[in-house]
């Protein structure tokens, strides 16, 4: 994809410049001429919005910090400080608390995405791992930050997902100690966890870079997946076309954050974490934050503390099998009939994974957890590797044009490629 | 497709009846507090400052004999959305307190009348000395508990998933006053064959209906001078209102701002699409 270079300096200033740091001909290629396919729909507008969230969390979260302290008996204070004292304080906490959140929409969506029209299969393999390395990131960066207020959900949260690691052979109760500083979730914990917070997003965005450094390369999926074959017939300029699409995606993204900084800002927290953090008390019921729970369903799923631990970590490690796993040759869901059943019904397992995560276990949630947990196993390591072998794929159209001509042109051409898409409404 | 719609639709089936029985087992006996109507709630949402000035009152008299409001000041009280009072009644509020300062020039501590800058004060001198006042139990600071408490209105599937995603529809955030409100008027002689310790008092709405706190509120207690009905409900919703503002004293700031941000965002993207739809209108895509 990354053809010739099409940027043409206009001026002495800019030739004088491109001979030694060609750094708009970098930007002008990435983001002005490189060649997107014209028929992406708009779950292909999440790369944006997720780097426009990056964006978001890092600029809150610095001004955050000139007023937060991490320090256990002030940390608590300190956000308080920062929603009374401290101006548009609560809109920074807001953004940033919700923005978590939002950011984890985007991602799960974009992860579906990648899922449905198989943009995890070569020549994309390296850009869907360097993804899963992102996600792997991104959930440490939110599980400490939901630390740093020092209210008892996150105290009482580092517990339970520290002592997971006590699970390891041997070395587990050292490893624990070593991680909480001490003999418990205390001050050096909530120290080391705001370093740690404030590191990993700067690599988080290091690796997106290197993300989109590979997508560069390898091109673009597209809802046909089918590759590029005619880069004239098949794609667009990214400016303006997927700007324009992008930057309305984008908006409209901002407005469902918008609606719940503004009207619903503690909904998707935990009403315990304006408690502040007490060793002596346990809350009645421990949850992590929503975008754990189908891992947290998984973990407390097997009867073992070791083994869930095990599941938890394989739940998402496996992710990056998926390349390898999936056997098919096709793509797209577009054209394989009853791997969309089944991504249908994986969608509705990780849902139903995360209700029974926020539900107090029982014997009737245990069980339910169980079967969707091994479901969960069995859609990775069984089913796909089979059906790429047994399932009959539709006629894949020559080229993207055709899928596009297929689609637009006459009722009668539309067939399969227009019903099955899932939504084209964004 | 068809079959595997029934197919999913079974399995759902299954799953609420599984999900059922086990939520049956742990039914606790507690009531679901009532909603009120709230004068800050939904979108245009802003506080009832003679409501807070009374909820103000309620806390002073009544509840600040036990529990604190350390993150509050009393110069907050003259806050634009908060009870906004003026800023000579705020001075003659914090005077009417001593204040503990110090060290002086002579490296003693002295008191001192209290002033519009200091944060309000607690009876007690420390956590210990509030719980043994109050039979081992430490009543829990007031600054953010209307944010810190709340509850559900179900806990069966798919109750419980419709009524989450009803409230963020809705903008149902009173959760935490409703809650108060309903516990302040939830006190009731316990059901026959129930003990009750002592030092402990039944209440419907707490969880586990078991409550250091005596019931605080009776009619008459507090004296209104605008006329309000002297009642323990109304003392209840009163002082909930305060304490929500005391949890969220720029709630109405929040709101007011959220409009705006509302309608730039909507308008901008309104355009957006018509430059996007400009753009790809010569794109077959």
């Amino acid at each position: 994809m990354s053809g010739h270079s099409s940027y043409t300096p206009s001026n002495g200033f800019s030739r004088w410049l491109d001979n030694r740091l060609p750094i708009v001909r970098l930007a002008h290629d990435s983001f002005v001429s490189y060649p997107t396919p014209r028929n992406l729909n708009y779950f292909w507008t999440f790369g944006g919005i997720l780097s426009l969230m990056l964006v978001a969390q890092i600029v809150t979260g610095i001004v955050l910090v000139m007023h937060y302290t991490p320090e256990s008996t002030m940390a608590f204070g300190s956000v308080e400080h920062i929603m009374r004292d401290v101006n548009y304080g609560w809109l920074l906490r807001y953004l940033h608390a919700n923005g978590a959140s939002m950011f984890f929409v985007a991602v799960y969506l974009h992860m579906f995405r990648g899922l449905y029209y198989g943009s995890y299969k070569a020549p994309r393999e390296v850009l869907w791992i360097l993804g899963v390395i992102i996600f792997l990131l991104m959930m440490a960066t939110g599980f400490m930050g939901y630390v740093l207020p020092w209210g008892q959900m996150s105290f009482w949260g580092a517990k339970v997902i520290t002592s997971l690691f006590s699970a390891i052979p041997i070395v587990g109760d050292s490893v624990t100690t070593w991680l909480w500083g001490g003999y418990s979730v205390d001050n050096p914990t909530l120290n080391r966890f705001f370093s740690l917070h404030f590191l990993l997003p700067f690599m988080i965005a290091g690796v997106v870079i290197l993300h989109v450094w590979a997508l560069h390369v390898v091109g673009q999926n597209n809802p046909s997946g089918v590759e590029v074959t005619d880069v004239n017939k098949d794609t667009v300029a990214f400016t303006p076309y997927a700007t324009t699409k992008d930057g309305f995606a984008m908006l409209c993204f901002l407005i469902f954050y918008s609606w719940f900084v503004f009207y619903v800002p503690n909904f998707l927290g935990h009403a315990d974490n304006y408690i502040p953090a007490n060793a002596l008390v346990t809350p009645a019921h421990i949850v992590p934050e929503w975008y754990y729970l189908p891992f947290y369903a998984i973990l407390r799923a097997v009867p073992s503390k070791l083994g869930g631990v095990i599941a938890m970590f394989s739940a998402i490690a496996l992710l990056a099998f998926l390349p390898w796993l999936d056997t098919s040759k096709v793509r797209s869901a577009t054209f394989r009939p009853v791997y969309r059943a089944f991504f249908w019904i994986l969608v509705i397992v990780c849902l139903g994974l995360g209700y029974l995560g926020s539900q107090p276990p029982t014997d009737g949630t245990t069980f339910v957890a169980r079967i969707f947990t091994s479901y969960y196993f069995m859609h990775f390591l069984v089913i796909l590797p089979l059906l790429g072998l047994f399932e009959t794929p539709l006629k894949l159209p020559t080229s993207i044009a055709d899928a596009i001509l297929a689609k637009t042109g006459s009722a009668a051409a539309m067939g399969h490629a227009a019903v099955a898409e899932p939504n084209t409404k964004g | 497709m068809l079959k595997i719609k029934i197919a999913l639709f079974a399995g759902f089936v299954a799953v609420a009846g599984a999900l059922s029985p086990a939520t049956a087992q742990e039914a606790h006996h507690n009531l679901v507090p009532e909603k009120q109507n709230w004068s800050f709630s939904g979108p245009f949402g802003t506080y009832d400052h003679a409501q807070l000035q009374r909820g103000y009152r309620v806390f002073r008299e009544v509840c600040s004999n036990c529990h604190s409001m350390k993150f509050m000041a009393f110069r907050n009280l003259a806050d634009k959305g908060g009870p906004e009072f003026s800023e000579s009644q705020v001075k003659a509020l914090a005077a009417e307190y001593k204040i503990k300062d110090g060290p002086n020039d002579a490296g003693e501590m002295y008191e001192r009348a209290g002033r519009a800058s200091d944060y309000f004060p607690w009876t007690f001198a420390n956590p210990e000395a509030a719980k043994a006042a109050n039979g081992g139990a430490l009543p829990p600071d007031m600054s953010v508990l209307a944010k810190a408490r709340s509850f559900h209105r179900c806990d069966w599937f798919p109750c419980d998933v419709s009524n989450a995603l009803l409230d963020v529809v809705t903008q149902y955030q009173e959760h935490g006053p409703d809650y108060i409100v309903g516990l302040l008027n939830g006190y009731a002689t316990p059901p026959a064959g129930e003990e009750i310790a002592p030092g402990l008092n039944y209440n419907l709405v707490m969880p586990g209906n078991k409550i250091a706190m005596a019931k605080p509120l009776s009619d008459g207690q507090v004296d209104y001078t605008d006329g309000t009905p002297k009642t323990a409900v109304q003392y209840s919703r009163d002082v909930a209102a305060f304490l929500m503002w005391a949890a969220e004293p720029k709630l109405e700031e929040r709101k007011k701002t959220g409009f705006r941000a509302m309608v730039f965002l909507i308008l901008f993207a309104t355009l957006m699409w018509f430059v996007k739809r400009r753009v790809w209108a010569d794109v077959a895509h």
